[in-house]
C-alpha cells in the first residue's frame, strides 16, 4: 500500500479500531501483540476504518478480522492472499491488510503466498508464526524445526522447516520482514512501514504458541532476536545480503526489515485497465461503439 | 427436410485445417447463409487427425447433420476415415500426388487435383489446401470474387506478392474445377441477411462484458480457454481487469474476492478445475458474495479426453462443495443462449447472493454458429440487487460516519436476503465469515455456538430457494402436444433433438420437446404437468448413466419410458436419435447408445 492511503479526518483511538467481540486465543497467546501492534499502526497513520479491509484464512490466528473494526472476510485455509488479490484488483483504493498462520500461510497456502509476492500485489501479509498447527491441537508445521516432537511426528519432525524470510526474497517480495510479539514498539513500526509500501510487504512474525508449542517460547526468544535496526552495517536495499541475513538461525536470529524495494510497479499499477480508477466505481456498460465493434468483428 | 450444404475437411494438426475452414465459414456468412461449425480434434499440437465440418444452409443450422457433401482430406488418414462414409451426391477433392482415393460409394465424384502442376509446392506448402478451396468454391456455384475477397483480407499483412500468390493458386483450383469437375446440382444461395459467427465461448465472454463483468480471471483448460482469450485480447477495450492466475483454487477465490468488493465476476474452468473451486463455491454461498461460475465441460473422469464433448459433469455441479446452500444452474441451449444467459443468471446471483453456474458443454464452447447481430445485444438490463456501494473513496466523511451504526450484513429477512454492503461504505463496517455467523457477522462457530441462531441463519439463506423459483420460468413443450413420443433433453442437445424431431416428423412419427434450460431451480411439477401428457418419454443425454434422468427421478419420482446416452466423446448426429427413437417405439429396447460411425 502506499500511494492511495486514504488519511481519516480526524485522530484516531485504540477503541475506534476494537471489534465486536474479545479474541478467543489462550491467555499468553502471542497473536494478542499482534492484534495490538497492528491497531496501533492504524492509529498512527489515520488510516479511515472502512478503508481497511482485513483479510484472513483459517486458524488460530485467523480469527483476527472478527477482532478488528474494520471490513473483514474470514475466508477457506489457505486462500486469503488470492481472496485479497482479487478483492485489491477491484478496488485498489482500499487497504488490505492479510493475517494468518504458518499452516495457513506456508502450508495449504504455500501456492498463492509464491504466486502473490512475484506479482507483487499491494498489501500487507502478517504471518503469525507460531510453529505449530493451534486449532487443531497440536500438530507438526511448515516451520518447526527437525526433531520437534508433536502429536502428528510423536518421535521428531524428520522434514527440514521452510525458511519463510528465504522463501519471499527468492519469490520477489518487494517488503520482506521479521517480527516478534514480544517487541511491540518494533513490530509497530514494521506494520507501518508494511502498510506504506507499494506493493507486496511480508512480514513474519514470531508469535509463541503458549498451549503446544514447548519448544519456541518466549523465553527460548528473547535472548535470541537481534534487531537488523541495531545493526548499522545492515543494507535494506541489499538483496544478496538481505537472503545472507535470512540464513541466520540459532543463537542470533535477526528480527526487522530484511528487504525493501520501491522501483517495482505493483500489479494494480501495472494495469491500464485501473487508469480511470477502481473498477468498482467504474461504469458496468461497455460503451456502445465498443460494443458494436466487438459484434462486427464476427462478421 | 431442411436444404443443407456440409463440407468435411480433415487431415493432421498443424496442416492448415483452421485455414479453410474459416475462409468458407466467412465466404458462406457473408452470402447471407446460417452455419454451424464443429471441430472434431485431439489433444495434440502437431500432427494426429482433425476433421472440421461446416454445415451451411438459409435456415438455422443447428447441429453439424448426418451427411458430408464435400469432403477435402488433406492427408491419407482423412482420406481412409471419411470416403466410405459419403453417399450419393457428394464429392472429394484431393491432392493426387499424394492421395490415393479407397473405394467409394456409388454417385460419389472424385475430384484429384494435380497440385504439382497447378501451383509451385516448394514455394507454397498450404497450395494444395487454397486449390481445393478453390476447386470447392467453383463447384458450389459460388462466384471467385467471394473467396479473392476473403483472401486479400486473410493475406493483407503479408504483403501484395504473397497475396497475389495466394489468389493466383485459389484460381488454378476454381479453373481446373471447371474443367474438369462437376458442380453440385444446387448451387450454394445467397440471401441478404448478415450474421456474426462465434463459438460458445466468445459467447460467453461477450456476454459477460454485456452483463458488465469488470474481473475475470483462469487457469487455462481445455475446452473453456476460448473464454480467457476472448477476455484477454478485449479487456482494455471493455474495461474489464482478466488475470491468468496459479490454479483454480487460486482463480474462486479472486473472484470471491473481486465480487465482494463490488464488482460483478466471472471465470470458467472445466470439469477438473471445477472440481478445485468447490470449496471456494461453499464460501460464495455462505459470505453470500455473489460470482458466475462456468464449467465446459469435456469428455471424464480425470483428465479424460480434454478433445471431446459430454454432458457428465451435472452431479458435480449439483453436489460441488459440501453443505446445503442455494444456488443457481443453468446450461445454455445453443451458442446463442451463451450470450444470453450471462447476464440472466448475474442478474440472479446479484438478487440472491448466490453462486450462479453455467454447465456449459465443448460442443457449444468450441462449436461455431451463426447468431443474428440483434442477438447480441449489449444493453442489457443489470439488476444488482440489494447492494450499498458508493461512487466515491469516502474522503472527508467524518470518524463518526465510519462507526458501525445498527448495520447487520446477514439481517434475517423474510426473503432471506439482506442488504449488502461492500468494503469502503462508512457506517457499515463488518466482517464476512465461512464459520457461520449470526446477523452481525459474528461467528457462531468457535465460542458462541448455539442451536437456535444457526438454524436461523440457515433457514435465512435457503429461504433465497423460493425467491429464485420464483424468478425463473419453467421449461416449455414444443412441438404437439398429443405427440407419439416426447424427447427430453438438457443444454446442448436443444439443436439435434430439434432436428430429429423434423425428421421424425416427416417420417410419419410425431414427437414433440422438452429441453431444460435451469437445471437448479428445476421445476419438478411443471415438468411434470407437461409429461402426465406424454405417451412416449425418452431422455437424451450425453453420458453414460443418465445424469438428468437420475436427477429427473429424484426431483419428481419420473421414470421416463427410454433412454438414449452417448459417452463416446461425440456429439449426436440426428440420425443417431431418429433410429433410437424408431427402435424404443417398436419395443426393441429401452436403452439406446448408438454408435458414433465417423472415426475422430
Amino acid at each position: 500500500m502506499a500511494t492511495s492511503v486514504q488519511r481519516a479526518s480526524q485522530q484516531l483511538t485504540m477503541a475506534d479500531l476494537k471489534g465486536k467481540v474479545d479474541p478467543d486465543w489462550c491467555p499468553g497467546c502471542g497473536d494478542f501483540g499482534v492484534l495490538a501492534a497492528v491497531q496501533k499502526a492504524l492509529v498512527e497513520l489515520r488510516i479511515p476504518t472502512y478503508n481497511v479491509v482485513t483479510i484472513s484464512g483459517i486458524g488460530c490466528s485467523s480469527n483476527f478480522p472478527g477482532y478488528m473494526n474494520t471490513y473483514g472476510m474470514h475466508t477457506l485455509h489457505g486462500r486469503a492472499l488470492a481472496v485479497a488479490t482479487g478483492l485489491k484488483l477491484a478496488n485498489h483504493e482500499l487497504t488490505v491488510l492479510v493475517t494468518g498462520g504458518d499452516g495457513d500461510g506456508f502450508g495449504i497456502g504455500g501456492n498463492h503466498f509464491v504466486h502473490s509476492m512475484r506479482r507483487n500485489v499491494d498489501l500487507l501479509y502478517i504471518v503469525m508464526d507460531n510453529q505449530i498447527y493451534g486449532l487443531t491441537t497440536g500438530q507438526t508445521s511448515p516451520t518447526s524445526r527437525i526433531g520437534m516432537k508433536t502429536k502428528s511426528m510423536p518421535f521428531g519432525n524428520i522434514e527440514a522447516p521452510v525458511n519463510p524470510i528465504s522463501l519471499a526474497l527468492a519469490a520477489g517480495a518487494t517488503f520482506v520482514a521479521r517480527g516478534f510479539s514480544g517487541e511491540q514498539k518494533h513490530l509497530t513500526e514494521l506494520i507501518k512501514q508494511g502498510i506504506e509500501h507499494p506493493g507486496f510487504s511480508f512480514l513474519d512474525v514470531f508469535s509463541p504458541c503458549v498451549t503446544y508449542n514447548h519448544d519456541n517460547t518466549y523465553q527460548w526468544f528473547r535472548p535470541r532476536v537481534k534487531k537488523l535496526e541495531d545493526d548499522s552495517a545492515h543494507d535494506p536495499t541489499n538483496w544478496m545480503a538481505a537472503m545472507e541475513k535470512s540464513l541466520l538461525w540459532g543463537e542470533e536470529i535477526p528480527i526487522g526489515k530484511f528487504f525493501e524495494r520501491t522501483d517495482v510497479s505493483t500489479l494494480h499499477g501495472a494495469e491500464p485497465v485501473l487508469n480511470n480508477g477502481p473498477l468498482v466505481h467504474g461504469d458496468l456498460k461497455v460503451p456502445p461503439e465498443v460494443a458494436r465493434s466487438f459484434v462486427e468483428e464476427l462478421m | 427436410m431442411k436444404q443443407t450444404f456440409a463440407i468435411g475437411i480433415g487431415g493432421a494438426a498443424g496442416q492448415g485445417v483452421a485455414t479453410p475452414g474459416d475462409i468458407f465459414a466467412k465466404i458462406f456468412s457473408r452470402r447471407g447463409l446460417h452455419l454451424n461449425a464443429y471441430n472434431a480434434y485431439q489433444s495434440i499440437i502437431r500432427g494426429g487427425h482433425t476433421l472440421l465440418t461446416i454445415r451451411t444452409g438459409t435456415e438455422k443450422v443447428t447441429n453439424m447433420g448426418d451427411r458430408l457433401d464435400l469432403l477435402i482430406p488433406l492427408n491419407q488418414d482423412t482420406m481412409d476415415r471419411h470416403l466410405q462414409l459419403l453417399t450419393v451426391g457428394a464429392a472429394c477433392i484431393y491432392n493426387a500426388d499424394t492421395i490415393k482415393p479407397g473405394p467409394a460409394a456409388d454417385g460419389v465424384q472424385l475430384c484429384p487435383l494435380p497440385v504439382s502442376e497447378l501451383a509451385d509446392i516448394s514455394r507454397n506448402k498450404v497450395a494444395q489446401n487454397t486449390l481445393a478451396m478453390g476447386a470447392g468454391l467453383h463447384m458450389m456455384g459460388i462466384g471467385f470474387q467471394a473467396l479473392e475477397e476473403v483472401l486479400r483480407e486473410q493475406f493483407k499483412k503479408k504483403g501484395e506478392a504473397v497475396v497475389a500468390e495466394n489468389v493466383g493458386v485459389a484460381r488454378a483450383g476454381y479453373d481446373y474445377a471447371a474443367a474438369h469437375f462437376m458442380a453440385f446440382p444446387n448451387p450454394i444461395p445467397k440471401t441478404e441477411n448478415r450474421y456474426a459467427i462465434l463459438s460458445g465461448n466468445v459467447a460467453m465472454a461477450m456476454g459477460g462484458a454485456a452483463a458488465g463483468v469488470k474481473f475475470y480471471c483462469a487457469y487455462p483448460m481445455s475446452p473453456s480457454t476460448g473464454v480467457l482469450h476472448w477476455m484477454a485480447a478485449h479487456a482494455r477495450k471493455a474495461g474489464i481487469m482478466v488475470r491468468q492466475v496459479e490454479d483454480e483454487i487460486g482463480v474462486i477465490n479472486m473472484t470471491i474476492g473481486a465480487a465482494h468488493a463490488g464488482v460483478r465476476a466471472m471465470c470458467a474452468t472445466s470439469g477438473g478445475g471445477f472440481a478445485l473451486m468447490s470449496e471456494g463455491l461453499g464460501m460464495s454461498a455462505m459470505i453470500e458474495t455473489p460470482v458466475v461460475v462456468i464449467n465446459c465441460q469435456r469428455a471424464g473422469p480425470s483428465t479424460g479426453v480434454p478433445t471431446k464433448t459430454e454432458q457428465g459433469d451435472l452431479w458435480q455441479m449439483l453436489g460441488a462443495a459440501f453443505g446445503d446452500y442455494p444456488r443457481v444452474i443453468a446450461a445454455p441451449l445453443d451458442i446463442g443462449d451463451c450470450f444470453k444467459l450471462i447476464p440472466e443468471i448475474f442478474n440472479l446471483a446479484d438478487r440472491f447472493q448466490c453462486p450462479g453456474l453455467v454447465l456449459c458443454d465443448l460442443l457449444l464452447s468450441e462449436g461455431r454458429l451463426s447468431v443474428h447481430p440483434k442477438d447480441l445485444d449489449f444493453n442489457q438490463s443489470i439488476d444488482r440487487g440489494e447492494l450499498i456501494m458508493t461512487n466515491g473513496n469516502g474522503n472527508g466523511a467524518s470518524i463518526a460516519a465510519a462507526r458501525n451504526g445498527d448495520y447487520k450484513r446477514y439481517k434475517i429477512t423474510d426473503s432471506g436476503i439482506s442488504p449488502r454492503a461492500v468494503p469502503g461504505v462508512p457506517g457499515h463496517i463488518h466482517t464476512v465469515a465461512t464459520d457461520e455467523h449470526m446477523e452481525d457477522g459474528v461467528l457462531i462457530s468457535d465460542e458462541f455456538t448455539n442451536p437456535i441462531k444457526r438454524r436461523a441463519m440457515m433457514e435465512k439463506r435457503m429461504r433465497k430457494v423460493a425467491g429464485i423459483e420464483a424468478a425463473v420460468p419453467p421449461p416449455t413443450l414444443s412441438g404437439p402436444r398429443d405427440a407419439d413420443v416426447t424427447l427430453i433433453g438438457w443444454g446442448s442437445t436443444k439443436g439435434v433433438i430439434e432436428e430429429a424431431c423434423e425428421i421424425l416428423n416427416e417420417e410419419g412419427v410425431s414427437a414433440n420437446q422438452l429441453q431444460i434450460r435451469w437445471l437448479v431451480p428445476l421445476h419438478g411439477e411443471a415438468i411434470l404437468d407437461i409429461l402426465r401428457d406424454s405417451r412416449h418419454t425418452i431422455i437424451v443425454e450425453n453420458n453414460y448413466s443418465g445424469q438428468f434422468a437420475r436427477y429427473l427421478r429424484s426431483e419428481t419420482s419420473f421414470v421416463p419410458d427410454g433412454h438414449i446416452r452417448k459417452y463416446d466423446g461425440e456429439p449426436f448426429m440426428p440420425h443417431h436419435i431418429v433410429e433410437a427413437v424408431k427402435q424404443q417405439l417398436a419395443g426393441q429396447t429401452k436403452l439406446s447408445v448408438p454408435m458414433h460411425e465417423i472415426m475422430v
